[in-house]
């Protein structure tokens, strides 16, 4: 009995060692959103207080096991076993299972709270503050203006900020609730209608890294996404100084064509803004000022090249299901007023001299 | 002097015997086959999930059926699976547990059956009359409001869940009147079995909880059919509003969904190990400290919508706090095997299956409940990982016990051991393969609810894997159905104590007469029966020593065609309400509201026996 | 097992024959010796507790929220909801009387206080309609010489733009079509909307009351209701003094709260 007992046991260890195989395969920080690989001191405590309860987890999980494979093997019923002693209970044992789990809770409940009010406390009330607007189905980002304190600089989808720095996020939402979320960067927090949110961030390290929506928010929730490009101090001020200027005029024959379409016939300008046009003031729709100048384009989903752009224009739906532009704009409703080849081009044209 | 417009039902057999039963046993098992399809019909839909994310980048379903698919599959498996296959072992057991003839309100029992019924269906038909509902199983508000969701799907999601409401609490208020009233002599309440005790805190957090989320739902549906402002954030509403609402109701149901499944295997265990429940008085007492805490944890659900710290602290720490009394209860369930005499059955594999699995669940559970590092967890497949271990491993693998242990007692014929074990196995490796690699997912960035990825995210190997345990699992629950439909017609007959069990249920024929007790019988202690074998404290009463008065035979209800009606009506008018913008909709519920007002009125003056057997008394 | 299938067969037999009170409920066996149906009113009424307490926690969440008015101070009259107040809570006391009576087996006092109580339950219901009425029908009245008195209604003083050259006085807003612009309709605002929901899920409360109650007495008539079932008349009283005690906590909640000045702001 005892040696199968022990058998069993060891055949019981080679399974665990396996299992914890899987969790450490699990941890790929390579991966766009891993929340292994932090690259911000929020996301960093987040994650150090995860290993902390993991491995508080896994003691618990381990002790439990054995405790029940141990019991369950080592008491099988053999044919003629007598009817065991009739034990109701132990007083003293019960009360020792209720509180080495308490004490197990305090340790895990300790830095929780400190981390919670850690994260939710920007460390630097008064740093560069950036509002961020969940829309359906794309993210709003306004920073306030270099030099005249009362204009604001708007962009979508791409979030630049300045590295080592703490910044600032007001969180809303112009329809329904979305989240927030830059795995390498920051835990979510949520979008809200009628209840503004802020999230402070810092990201310790250059580059792109990638964003989403988490929060169902409708039938394009998968492709809302976002980039945060961080960069040095030097970069970011002279980017966030580009985007205050008002969009290129270009002299291109054929962006001038797109942008007289855009600005006429094919009603763009209803939804979307060009800083400097005295028609494209629409709001409903990412403001394209510097459009040319983002990396990607459909709300982060794909590379911002001109066959990508045609194809957007051509034919969101391949793209991107279920967008509002191709709901309800009439180059796409009405068959009528669909665009050219030609006109497709020209829009390309403009669109990508807007950098 | 009767005001009947139909004459009682007589039928002893066939369909109508079945659509006028009041017998708690045969609405026990109409409401088990029910909940069962309706498992199926939830798995169907997990099967699309599965298959659309099997690989990156595939259009096997639109961006729109997915909202559809995931939106039907969460609110199957709660509302029409889970909860009506607890219902079926309430309504089988509690009488039997107890030592009662029936439940006490045996026609309301009825009604309770017909309405989840009806709402079942009527849910399960949008798919087929303009697509189901696509808001999620959570329904957030403002996305569930016309502006964002013009179609009817929304509207056959609030009425059928207005409807599966009532069956609810009509079904929770019998089983409380039942349990507190209908004991027999000598069962105090801490001389109730486990399983009993369970129901009853479940039936007092439904009353509660459901209805919290009636007003919720009917907010919901006064902004889409008559334009008040609720949710309407231009006029000021609060989405969080619902959120709280939703989850005042939704987290006292996670305990609804998981109590029961606590209470059966507090019954399997000690039988499969010939052993008193270890502690009895701490199990019954974390079972109500659980059902008590269950209401101040709501907000462990929002940790990532804004409350503040301070709220979010609070919630973390009552949250962990509702881990203890829970791991007391399994500690207590692994010291009742400890030095028994254990034999796995199938019934017990599933179990010890349940502890398993359940105890991985709980811990992902304490890993959320701290609010900050679940701000990475929140909305990805790591809580998929976590529900799915606790509704599944937990809820399901429990009352796969239950099925296995109590089915004997219902078709008088034991189950198949070998395709049992067989079935355990493919479940319970299924189950593993399937949602343990969403932990990965989740912590690897994989939001919920997302109908594609794109191949570079590295969540392909994972999501196949998963794909595959899908089918594992599927074929697991299809040896379960073989298993149960053989084992119906040609099991091996089994006779009143195949398992040589301890309560009252197993004190009778298998299946048990429709009169369940000749005599009420009399309780000595917390194993009546195992009492009964062991000690010869015999639960047969001494002439006169019951509070039946035999001189007065045995008592029992006679069926009725109210109830069934009554639900009707309800059917009716959700159909009307749905298409209440056409005149159409509006005489349609017109009419379903008086179906119901009828029946209820003529159902409150039908007596509860016919009154020409009666006078004599 | 013959023996047993014996037992089975003779249980069918008992079945058949089976002697049964009129009103098995009323005098069966009962563990705690309570009555099913007055256990069941009592879970009942805990769970319309519940039912209750959402949608006040509702309005409460709500109050002060509106964008725009009318608002609570500009359509209570505290002295006439009084008064219905006082009528609904008098009709408790004569339900109260109508019980006393059956339980002495007198008929004729059980009809005279039944039939009393309900009629106050629809005097309270018609103070209810009038007052629905009422607001959906509020006009603005004011001098424009109030304006920016203060004595003037923040509502009152959103319409300050209509004293325009030559108006002295501000007599309701229309429409081109001459409908009222300022009435409360469940549409108008968040307080409309909380306002009318909570009050009318009350008034059918209230409504089916009154149905049960005009039952009882219709049915008294064809013997239905006497001393040895005054249980019927028990449950219609614990359940009309419920939605009595409800309107209290919201005539204190919405009415009070909502006029005097000193009640807690949200």
């Amino acid at each position: 009995m005892w040696l199968m007992g022990y058998r069993i046991q060891s055949k019981y260890v080679v399974v665990m060692a396996f299992l914890f195989l899987l969790v450490f395969t699990g941890c790929t920080p390579s991966h766009h959103m891993s929340t292994f690989d932090t690259h911000g001191p929020v996301a960093r405590s987040q994650l150090v207080l995860f290993y902390w309860i993991f491995w508080a987890a896994v003691f618990v999980f381990v002790t439990v096991s054995i405790a029940l494979f141990y019991t369950v093997l080592k008491y099988r019923r053999r044919s003629g076993d007598p009817d065991p002693p009739q034990i109701h209970g132990h007083t003293k044992l019960e009360i020792a299972w209720t509180i080495i789990p308490s004490i197990i809770l305090i340790v895990v409940a300790v830095p929780t709270v400190i981390t919670i009010f850690d994260n939710a406390n920007s460390p630097e009330p008064s740093a560069l503050t950036i509002e961020a607007k969940g829309h359906q189905w794309w993210f709003e980002f306004t920073y306030p203006h270099p030099e005249e304190p009362d204009k604001k600089v708007v962009t979508a989808n791409e979030l630049h900020i300045p590295v080592d720095e703490v910044v600032n996020v007001n969180l809303e939402s112009k329809d329904v609730i979305h989240s927030f979320w830059i795995p390498k960067i920051a835990g979510k927090v949520d979008m809200v209608p009628n209840h503004t949110n802020t999230i402070w961030i810092k990201a310790d390290e250059t580059g792109e890294y990638y964003g989403q929506c988490a929060e169902f928010c409708g039938v394009a929730h998968a492709k809302m996404k976002f980039r945060v490009i961080v960069q040095t101090k030097e970069q970011f001020e002279a980017w966030l100084k580009v985007q205050a200027l008002p969009g290129l005029e270009s002299a291109d024959p054929l962006a001038v064509e797109g942008r007289n379409l855009f600005e006429g016939d094919a009603r763009c300008w209803t939804c979307h803004k060009v800083e400097g046009s005295k028609r494209s003031r629409g709001t409903t729709g990412p403001n394209l000022t510097h459009f040319g100048s983002r990396n990607h384009l459909a709300a982060g989903v794909i590379e911002n090249t001109q066959d990508n752009l045609r194809k957007w224009i051509q034919d969101p739906e391949s793209i991107k299901q279920g967008t509002i532009m191709y709901r309800d704009a009439q180059v796409y409703t009405d068959p009528d007023k669909s665009l050219t080849e030609s006109q497709v081009s020209a829009l390309v044209a403009y669109l990508a001299s807007l950098d | 002097m009767t005001t009947s417009i139909l004459s009682r039902p007589i039928h002893p057999t066939g369909l109508w015997a079945w659509l006028t039963t009041i017998d708690h046993k045969r609405i026990g098992i109409l409401y088990g086959v029910t909940a069962f399809i309706m498992f199926l019909s939830g798995g169907i839909e997990a099967m699309y999930i599965r298959l659309q994310l099997a690989a990156p980048e595939q259009e096997l379903v639109s961006p729109e059926i997915y909202s559809q698919l995931f939106t039907m599959h969460g609110t199957t498996m709660i509302f029409l699976a889970i909860m009506p296959m607890g219902a079926a072992f309430f309504n089988y057991l509690i009488p039997l547990q107890i030592g009662a003839r029936d439940v006490a309100f045996p026609r309301l029992n009825a009604f309770s059956y017909w309405t989840f019924l009806g709402g079942a269906v009527m849910l399960k038909s949008s798919w087929f009359l303009g697509g189901a509902p696509n808001a999620g199983w959570f329904g957030y508000a403002p996305i569930t409001s016309s502006a964002y969701n013009p179609g009817h799907g929304i509207d056959f999601w609030i009425l059928s869940l207005q409807i599966l409401g009532i069956a609810s609490l009509a079904a929770a208020f019998n089983f409380i009147v039942t349990i507190i009233n209908l004991r027999a002599p000598g069962m105090s309440l801490m001389r109730m079995p486990i399983f009993t005790w369970m129901t009853f805190v479940t039936s007092i957090l439904l009353i509660l909880a459901f209805p919290v989320i009636t007003v919720a739902l009917i907010e919901v549906m006064f902004d889409r059919f008559f334009g008040t402002n609720f949710f309407n954030v231009g006029a000021g509403g609060q989405p969080l509003l619902w959120q709280h609402l939703f989850w005042v109701f939704g987290h006292p149901e996670v305990y609804i969904l998981i109590l029961p499944a606590l209470g059966i295997i507090a019954e399997v265990i000690p039988t499969f190990s010939k052993k008193p429940l270890f502690g009895y008085p701490v199990v019954v007492l974390s079972g109500v400290v659980i059902g008590f805490m269950g209401w101040m944890v709501w907000s462990h659900h929002m940790f990532t919508v804004g409350l503040g710290p301070v709220a979010n602290s609070v919630f973390a720490v009552t949250t962990m706090a509702i881990a203890v009394p829970t791991g007391v209860k399994i500690f207590n369930y692994i010291a009742t095997m400890w030095k028994g005499s254990i034999s796995l059955t199938t019934s017990m594999l599933y179990a010890i299956g349940f502890i398993f699995l359940f105890v991985i669940g709980g811990l992902s559970g304490v890993m959320h409940s701290s609010a900050a590092s679940d701000a990475q967890q929140q909305d990805t497949y790591f809580i998929v990982a976590h529900l799915h271990y606790v509704l599944f491993g937990g809820s399901i693998m429990a009352l796969g016990s239950g099925i296995y242990y109590w089915f004997p007692k219902m078709t008088g014929r034991l189950m198949d051991e070998k395709l049992g074990k067989l079935n355990f196995l493919l479940v319970f490796i299924g189950m593993n393969v399937t949602f343990f690699p969403m932990h990965f997912l989740g912590l690897d960035g994989m939001p919920r609810r997302i109908y594609t990825y794109d191949s570079d995210m590295g969540w392909n190997l994972w999501n196949a894997v998963s794909s595959v345990g899908y089918l594992i699992l599927a074929l697991g629950v299809l040896i379960l159905i073989v298993n149960i439909i053989w084992s119906v017609l040609s099991g091996e007959k089994a006779d009143g104590d195949p398992w040589d069990a301890r309560t009252l249920e197993w004190s009778m024929s298998s299946p048990p007469p429709e009169y369940n007790f000749e005599h009420i019988p009399i309780v000595h202690g917390i194993d009546p029966y195992w009492e009964q074998k062991r000690e010869g404290l015999s639960t047969v009463p001494i002439s006169g020593g019951s509070g039946d008065d035999d001189s007065h035979g045995i008592h029992l209800p006679q069926p009725s065609y109210w109830p069934l009606l009554a639900s009707l009506g309800l059917f009716v008018s959700g159909y009307g309400l749905v298409y209440l913008s056409s005149s159409i909709g509006l005489v349609v519920s017109i009419i379903g509201a008086a179906i119901t007002m009828v029946a209820v009125y003529a159902w409150s003056f039908e007596p509860v026996n016919d009154p020409d057997e009666g006078e004599g008394h | 097992m013959i023996q047993m299938k014996a037992k089975v067969i003779k249980g069918a037999r008992i079945l058949q024959e089976a002697v049964t009170t009129q009103h098995g409920t009323d005098h069966e066996y009962t563990t705690t010796g309570l009555n099913h149906r007055k256990l069941l009113m009592w879970a009942f009424l805990g769970s319309d507790c519940m039912f209750f307490g959402s949608l006040i926690a509702t309005y409460m969440v709500y109050y002060g929220k509106s964008k725009v008015g009318p608002f609570p101070e500009d359509l209570f009259s505290i002295p006439i909801t009084s008064v219905s107040t006082f009528v609904l809570l008098m009709s408790s006391m004569s339900m109260v009387l109508a019980y006393a009576a059956i339980r002495k087996g007198s008929l004729k006092g059980f009809r005279v206080w039944i039939l009393s109580t309900a009629l106050m339950g629809m005097t309270f219901l018609a103070f209810q309609v009038f007052e629905f009425y009422e607001f959906a029908n509020h006009e603005v009245h004011f001098d424009c010489s109030q304006v920016g008195t203060g004595n003037l209604s923040a509502f009152e003083e959103s319409f300050q733009n209509e004293c325009i050259e030559g108006v002295t006085t501000v007599d309701g807003i229309h429409d081109s079509d001459g409908n009222n612009l300022t009435g409360l309709t469940p549409k108008t605002n968040l307080f409309g909307t909380t306002f009318f929901t909570l009050t009318g899920f009350h008034g059918a409360h209230v409504t089916l009351g009154v149905i049960w109650l005009l039952s009882l007495f219709f049915y008294s008539f064809r013997g239905g209701v006497t001393r040895e079932r005054d249980l019927d008349v028990d449950l219609a009283a614990l359940y009309w003094h419920f939605v009595d005690i409800v309107w209290i906590v919201i005539f204190t909640v919405v009415y009070l709260f909502g006029v005097f000045p000193g009640f807690p702001e949200s």
